[in-house]
């Protein structure tokens, strides 16, 4: 047998942090043979990036490997030189990275920063290298390559910057390439467009890749072997179907379980007894009395920014009493813009939004806060971290709300339906003396429910609330949500961009694009039948293991 | 394109700021009005100082008229240039300005010189190695820097460079008395002795600067050296750096070409700042040096209740505010190329 290119054997990684050592990797053992594609799946904590990093030696100044061996073809990494490791950066490994425009520099042209990179591995003059960075440019697929040489990260959209730096990283012909996170952050679509091309590049070259990812889906697409790491461990080792078909480890099976997949319900995200939904039986959508008002009804809504861009076209929709509709798109679709005007938090145009039959678009969002429909409509945002205040502690996010709209005094009933609502959304009571910083993204997520639902509203509008989550966490508070509606049916205007979880969470589904609506629907029908090009694109994005095995058969 | 959005926004923002200068104008003539001190009784005060006296001189100076008819009668003549005449020297305001202005320029842009010069490896070198021997030394000099008041750093440099070592010239204004001047094209002496080509001269004057220059800038490095540090090590641990590692780059390149061309935007800004203050605050340095400039003009104006070149000089120095602010805006523009949309 040849000898592999990547070797890792017990690699262990320690931070040192102010409570003491930390240990990120707990003994670490793979190989990767040259040209192969080998997905590390994980979740937040598991250790997966901080191995990237240290293959490439490129961790932060407070970690280190403290014991294990790294070697790449016969040289021991672990014991390299910075001289060393400068030279192999680059030409023989190299990274992409998470936060695509966030890893270019901001104040140099990025025809410049590609040169830079292939300078710094051969001797050839600035303009050789420039010649080549516009190679490059068009290898990656950039349209108009001379124009983007002298263009700016920030002119760039996101899935661009990532391209740009795909051909930084290929610019000297590694032998292996570690993309770390590649597409998070980015749209489905996009996603797609930009792990297709990783793929096709690392194929044409003979490339080996890592993938980490916190996507089971992706990796299992775009991976040929997956190993699962939990809490600096690996966990367990597999080809991709076969970990998805027959998961051995509790911990991979918990995982897969939790990953939404077009054909999943969310009765079935969470195994065991944490399971919220399992005692609870579907509630039937309660018939309203004929001839009452629809709960929401949105008519003509559009959205003109003072720059003169135009954030929503037109948009009209129907919400009942209990209902569950998702609103999906990609970024720059309206999709936000819209959801922002429904909860009178931004001030529309054009248009007219009734609420329980009453007008609430003639109420200037400024002035919403004290219009009684404030307490009716609340919002679960999408980053748990910064949507709470950090001196607030979780008893007081959730009774901000009460005394500020219910016009409860601080007292004994105040306690006790704050403590309530920390009890329905599962949050231990003695957390609430806790400030955000001290509790896990989880628990964030949970305050930021119990404080949407403090006030009883009617009306939940749900901004991406689990895209900052991991899935397992994601799964259960997905759960909880669903339980909230059956419970107390509260209608949900669900804003995401994962289309999984909208067709698990809602009824219906509205697809945006450039501030239109081009397809609305019933949620299965819409996503199992797409009527227009766009749809589909959007639905054939998502890496779904159902399609990947359609396609292995086929 | 890129020049001409630049000077567009300049002049935007110039435009922008008059309404602030004229408050400036205003503002300070009412305050001079509203402080304690009469100029008519100062400058007649002498030990036969009549009413009579006093009054025929608050005459001839105007103030005997209602404070709004002074005030419209001021900017009619700072609207043509006039800022009035001084009692104390005699001269038309404008013209004790301008030629204490450049004295106090030269030494001012001299000490930023030196203050950038010295601070910005210092905040490099501290933020490369945080925590390290260096760092905490970095942070030693410059708190001493800020603790020490410029009047006593400046005393004690005289003491050490001109009594103990006699290196240094007397501390007495910009040049020997003894000394040819050069013919003034700038009004900076350093640039004119270079023009007429008397590098003797240039000499002889450099070493009068360099005492107070280096006084005033052992004040300001702090500000500028930590601020280096903090923009510095932020840049070095931004995803860019880390990037810029992750393909090989040297380690000059890192360090200087990514790092500190991200980081030296901040330091722009403060050395803006510090520009304008130190201009007007040097006052103790211009004392201790007998530096012949418009801090130490308008401080001996407003001991003695002379109204015109007080509201002259903070007029001039709102004026420096406001073309520091545009240079500023001018090279941030320049620096970073996110600012020029919008």
């Amino acid at each position: 047998m040849t000898q592999p290119l990547l070797n890792i054997e017990n690699l262990h990684v320690t931070f040192s942090t102010r409570r003491g050592p930390v240990e990120a990797v707990r003994g670490v053992s793979l190989s990767l043979a040259e040209g192969e594609t080998l997905g590390i799946v994980g979740e937040s904590g598991s250790g997966k990036s901080v191995t990237g990093f240290a293959v490439t030696r490129l961790l932060e100044s407070a970690g280190r490997i403290s014991a294990g061996r790294i070697t790449f073809r016969d040289r021991e990494i672990t014991k390299m030189t910075s001289a060393g490791l400068r030279e192999m950066h680059g030409s023989a490994m190299a990274m992409i990275f998470q936060n695509p425009r966030g890893a270019l520099n901001p104040i140099r042209a990025i025809g410049q920063q590609i040169a830079d990179a292939i300078m710094a591995h051969r001797k050839i003059s600035a303009d050789d290298a420039r010649g080549e960075a516009l190679e490059l440019l068009r290898a990656v697929k950039i349209r108009d390559p001379e124009k983007r040489m002298a263009a700016y990260p920030h002119e760039l959209s996101g899935g661009m910057c990532q391209r740009v730096m795909i051909a930084m990283a290929i610019s000297s012909n590694p032998a292996l390439l570690i993309a770390d996170e590649p597409t998070t952050g980015l749209d489905v679509t996009t996603q797609k467009v930009v792990m297709d091309l990783l793929a096709q590049i690392a194929a044409d070259r003979g490339m080996a890749t890592i993938l980490i990812t916190h996507d089971l889906g992706l990796s299992a697409r775009y991976c040929r072997r997956v190993v699962v790491m939990e809490q600096g461990r690996l966990v367990e080792e597999a080809e991709a179907l076969t970990l998805f078909h027959s998961p051995q480890h509790p911990y991979t099976k918990r995982l897969v379980a939790a990953s939404p997949t077009a054909t999943s319900r969310v009765e079935d995200l969470v195994t065991g007894d944490e399971n919220l939904l399992a005692a609870l039986p579907a509630a039937p959508l309660p018939t309203p009395p004929h001839g009452t008002p629809p709960l929401l009804e949105v008519r003509d809504l559009v959205k003109r920014f003072d720059d003169g861009t135009v954030g929503l076209k037109t948009f009209s929709m129907v919400l009942a009493a209990g209902e569950s509709v998702g609103l999906v798109g990609e970024s720059g679709s309206g999709k936000s813009t819209t959801s922002r005007m429904i909860c009178r938090l931004l001030d529309q145009s054009e248009g007219s939004i009734n609420f329980n039959g009453e007008s609430i678009s003639h109420i200037p969002a400024r002035d919403f806060h004290r219009a009684p429909q404030r307490k009716d409509i609340q919002i679960v945002f999408q980053d748990p971290n910064d949507s709470l205040n950090p001196r607030f502690t979780a008893f007081d996010c959730i009774a901000h709300p009460l005394m500020r709209l219910a016009g409860m005094r601080n007292g004994d009933a105040l306690r006790a339906r704050v403590r309530e609502c920390a009890h329905r959304v599962g949050l231990p009571a003695d957390l609430l003396e806790r400030f955000p910083h001290q509790l896990s993204g989880g628990q964030k997520a949970r305050i930021g429910i119990a404080r949407a639902i403090a006030c009883r509203p009617r009306l939940l509008v749900l901004d991406e609330p689990t895209a900052a989550l991991d899935v397992s966490v994601q799964a259960v508070v997905l759960q909880l949500l669903d339980k909230l509606r059956r419970e107390d049916g509260l209608a949900f205007l669900f804003v995401s961009h994962d289309l999984n979880v909208v067709r698990m969470m809602c009824q219906r589904t509205i697809v945006l694009r450039n501030g239109e609506i081009v397809e609305q629907g019933e949620s299965h029908a819409l996503f199992d039948n797409p009527q227009t090009d766009y749809t589909r694109e959007l639905v054939d994005a998502v890496p779904n293991i159902e399609l990947i095995e359609a396609a292995v058969a086929g | 394109m890129k020049l001409a959005s630049t000077a567009k926004r300049a002049a935007r923002r110039f435009a922008s700021s008059l309404p602030a200068l004229f408050g400036v104008l205003v503002f300070t003539f009412l305050l001079m009005r509203v402080l304690p001190g009469d100029p008519a009784v100062f400058f007649a005060s002498g030990p036969n100082a009549g009413k009579e006296e006093i009054e025929t001189i608050r005459k001839q100076m105007g103030l005997d008229k209602p404070v709004p008819q002074q005030l419209v009668l001021y900017l009619y003549d700072v609207g043509r240039g006039n800022l009035g005449r001084s009692l104390m020297t005699g001269q038309n305001v404008t013209k004790d300005l301008k030629e204490r202005l450049p004295a106090s320029l030269e030494l001012t842009f001299s000490a930023l010189l030196i203050a950038l010069v010295s601070a910005i490896p210092l905040g490099i070198l501290a933020a490369l190695r945080p925590g390290s021997l260096i760092d905490h030394g970095v942070r030693l000099f410059c708190a001493l820097g800020v603790c020490v008041p410029t009047f006593v750093s400046g005393l004690l440099l005289i003491y050490v460079f001109y009594y103990l070592l006699g290196i240094a010239p007397d501390p007495t204004g910009r040049v020997d008395i003894f000394m040819t001047l050069p013919p003034s094209h700038t009004g900076f002496l350093l640039i004119d002795f270079l023009i007429a080509g008397d590098f003797e001269g240039w000499w002889a004057a450099f070493k009068q600067l360099i005492l107070p220059a280096c006084t005033m800038a052992l004040f300001v490095i702090a500000p500028l050296a930590r601020i280096t540090r903090a923009s510095m090590l932020a840049s070095l641990g931004s995803d860019f750096v880390r990037t810029a590692r992750s393909v090989g780059l040297s380690w000059w390149r890192i360090v200087v070409t990514y790092a500190l061309r991200n980081a030296i935007l901040p330091v722009i800004t403060i050395a803006g700042i510090v520009f304008s203050t130190m201009l007007g605050a040097n006052v103790l340095v211009e004392k201790v040096f007998s530096w012949p400039g418009v801090a130490s003009y308008a401080l001996d104006a407003l001991l003695s209740s002379d109204y015109a070149p007080v509201q002259g000089f903070v007029l001039l120095m709102a004026f420096v505010f406001v073309i520091v602010n545009l240079v500023v805006d001018v090279l941030y523009g320049i620096a970073d190329p996110r600012i020029s949309i919008g």
